[in-house]
């Protein structure tokens, strides 16, 4: 390529973008060779049902502490589709390039999205780009969709939380959100915090194992956070959610960033965490297969489930009191994610 | 922040509580005048904890909250000013004036920035030489000094397209017209731990001496809380109006005084309208007349017509603890944090927002 910039020739579908398909994105997504260039790809799945999710990735800034833009949209995707109990297997990608955009940044967010891609095991199948004029984007979004196939006999839904189900998370709260909020706002703590992002269909392929059918629900609290995300579940399940304030883990920088800046970390942004409801008689086996996963290291019981005030999560407080944990209304961070 | 597992003790905490059921024999109501004491007070369930004799009540306490109609007004007049951009503390943005709101402005084309510091809005000035950058400023006795501070570096580097709008607060005058007002029976006083950090704890001693009031400046933990209200609730027990400092880690007796130069060699006290408590003698700050080119009530044309308050709002009862926001009948109806009709329910700090925020449905 012999300039170092994106123009808006890159997006015109001549030779400029096929350059930019050849040298760039099939050197890493398909360093094969792939199917080559075709208008669709053609997957086998498999036997299984088919999940099936899409996301798109805004934020601002796009390289920051812990992880990029690249690797948050394979991420993000990938555990959508694991939440549902499904190995994720395919991705499409699609991007919408700012005229002027440097090259190299872009390189370095497609090289972070194929490393991803390896981790999580999925394959970039399909991709698009488009180049919109100088300030009509900022920088580089991204789209991504997934597919996943789901073994036989799982059913896990946001609407399978029962009576008894004791609440998992897999390990501390708000790191993502943040992450992206110090670099944003040029804050400097003595310990980097770090953004999150990870796939999860690993940890959750262990949990299915230890637990099987005895995981009702598995959800990954990104935006609006744990608290938003535990709301969802008890309004769709139609059951109470109860937490232990005491037992909630957040890092110790963390808590002290988010005391600082007035924020909650109920409510802010995860990109490597999941919450599981899970049947009582196996919680303890699942939340031990997940001590021995590194994404599940930290991962602890937080709270149960009742069949009392459906619909409302609430939480006992260290002090001995009790309180409700509504959703996040209106936007606590914006371009989080 | 090693100081939080300490000050978050649930045990230290179930003690204060003990005591405090021990120690209680009266209905005793108090009011805490701080936004963030409110919101800590939710947050770690202080309220379901304390025996059934304790009360208590949100005053006046969140900036945004207190800024009366007639000021979000003339913060929409500057919006609509050609050249002019507002630069604002994000809360306010939202607060609905008597026709619209700065947000409502921004959709049809103003120029606001959302700033967190008024360091924030000098840096705008230089950016942008060919606008006129007006400050909003609010808060109280903490907000002021930083304010102060800006508007003077703002005079000795001569930046001459920034001023502000001071729509400051002063607590301890409010506290008294609270007293005088004679139908809220408050028996005392959860004083804002860094309002006092600046101001001391010296004009607490008039409202306890004139009101026989007891006055605790308190900290922001749930240990922190629950210490302040029993030592709030042994004065009144015992009759004593004193004043104590539970926050002696952040707050002492003579405040900041360098803080209280720079704010009164900038400032000085004058009228200003609460949402709820009306006009209050020497109850804000005026820029000086050697700083009145900052002034943006000297520099652009901000009269006008008198405020129309929507309708059913009781944001003012509230602010002055005479109703709790489910006794308003728009609380949770007309009135969420997604369509805020009033500002206690637009401000994180707003007593409104907060009930809705933690309390069951």
């Amino acid at each position: 390529m012999d300039t170092t910039r994106i123009l808006l020739d890159h997006g015109a579908g001549g030779r400029a973008s096929h350059n930019l398909v050849n040298d760039l994105f099939l050197k890493h997504f398909a360093p094969d060779g792939g199917q080559g260039i075709e208008d669709c790809a053609v997957l086998d799945l498999g036997p299984g049902r088919i999940a099936f999710s899409t996301d798109t990735f805004v934020v601002t800034p796009i390289f920051f502490p812990g992880g990029d833009i690249g690797d948050l949209a394979v991420n993000g995707t990938v555990n959508d589709l694991a939440m549902r109990g499904a190995r994720p297997r395919f991705l499409s990608v699609g991007f919408i390039l700012e005229e002027g955009l440097p090259l190299e940044d872009l390189e370095r967010v497609v090289v972070s999205m194929a490393r991803a891609a390896r981790n999580a095991g999925v394959r970039i199948a399909a991709g698009d780009t488009k180049v919109v004029p100088h300030g009509a984007a900022d920088r580089l979004f991204i789209n991504t969709a997934g597919i996943g196939s789901i073994p036989d006999g799982l059913d896990i839904s946001a609407t399978k939380a029962r009576p008894g189900d004791q609440v998992l998370i897999s390990g501390t709260m708000a790191d993502h959100g943040l992450a992206v909020l110090c670099q944003r706002e040029g804050l400097t703590l003595s310990n980097a915090i770090l953004s999150d992002t990870a796939p999860l269909g690993g940890l959750v392929q262990t949990m299915i194992e230890a637990g099987g059918p005895a995981i009702h629900v598995l959800r990954d609290p990104t935006r609006g956070g744990v608290g938003t995300s535990l709301n969802e579940i008890a309004l769709a399940s139609g059951v109470g959610v109860v937490l232990d304030e005491t037992r909630l883990p957040v890092d110790e920088s963390v808590q002290g960033a988010c005391d600082l800046l007035g924020l909650e970390p109920l409510y802010v942004a995860n990109e490597g965490k999941l919450l599981a409801f899970v049947a009582p008689d196996a919680a303890q086996d699942v939340l031990r297969a997940m001590h021995g996963h590194p994404l599940g290291r930290r991962a602890d019981f937080i709270g149960r489930v009742e069949a009392s005030r459906p619909g409302q999560v609430w939480m006992e407080t260290a002090v001995g009191g009790a309180r409700i944990v509504d959703m996040l209304t209106g936007e606590q961070l914006p371009r989080i994610c | 922040m090693k100081h939080q597992g300490e000050f978050r003790n649930g045990a230290v905490a179930r003690r204060l509580a003990e005591r405090l059921r021990a120690v209680s024999t009266r209905p005793t109501r108090l009011m805490e005048i701080c936004g963030t004491h409110t919101v800590a007070l939710f947050r770690h369930g202080i309220r379901s904890i304390l025996p059934e004799n304790v009360t208590l009540i949100s005053g006046p306490g969140c900036p945004v909250c207190v800024t009366a109609t007639e000021e979000i007004d003339r913060t929409l007049r500057l919006a609509r000013t050609a050249g002019v951009r507002v630069a604002t503390f994000g809360d306010l943005i939202r607060v609905p004036g008597s026709d619209s709101s700065l947000k409502e402005e921004m959709a049809a084309g103003a120029r606001v920035s959302a700033v967190y510091s008024t360091l924030d809005a000098l840096q705008l000035a230089r950016d942008h030489p060919d606008e006129e950058i007006v400050f909003i400023g609010i808060g109280f006795e903490t907000t002021a000094p930083t304010v102060a501070a800006a508007v003077f570096s703002a005079a000795r580097t001569g930046l001459p397209n920034f001023s502000m709008l001071s729509c400051h607060k002063l607590l301890p005058p409010a506290m008294e017209a609270l007293l005088s007002s004679g139908d809220l029976g408050i028996d005392g006083f959860i004083c804002p731990g860094h309002v006092t950090t600046v101001i001391g704890t010296a004009p607490y001693g008039r409202v306890a001496e004139t009101h026989g009031t007891p006055c605790v400046v308190t900290g922001f933990e749930p240990v922190d809380l629950l210490q302040g209200i029993l030592m709030l609730v042994e004065s009144v027990e015992a009759g004593r109006a004193d004043v104590a400092i539970q926050y002696k880690r952040g707050a002492s007796p003579e405040g900041n005084p360098k803080a209280r130069e720079i704010m009164n060699r900038v400032f000085e006290p004058a009228d200003a309208p609460w949402r709820g408590l009306g006009l209050i003698p020497g109850s804000g700050l005026a820029l000086r007349d050697e700083y009145r080119r900052f002034d943006a009530r000297a520099r652009f044309d901000l009269d006008v017509p008198p405020a129309k308050e929507p309708p059913g709002c009781r944001c003012g009862d509230v602010l002055r603890g005479a109703a709790a926001p489910p006794d308003c009948p728009l609380f949770r109806k007309a009135c969420t944090p997604d369509r805020p009709v009033g500002p206690c329910m637009v401000s994180s700090e707003g007593a409104c927002a907060a009930f809705h925020k933690y309390l069951g449905r």
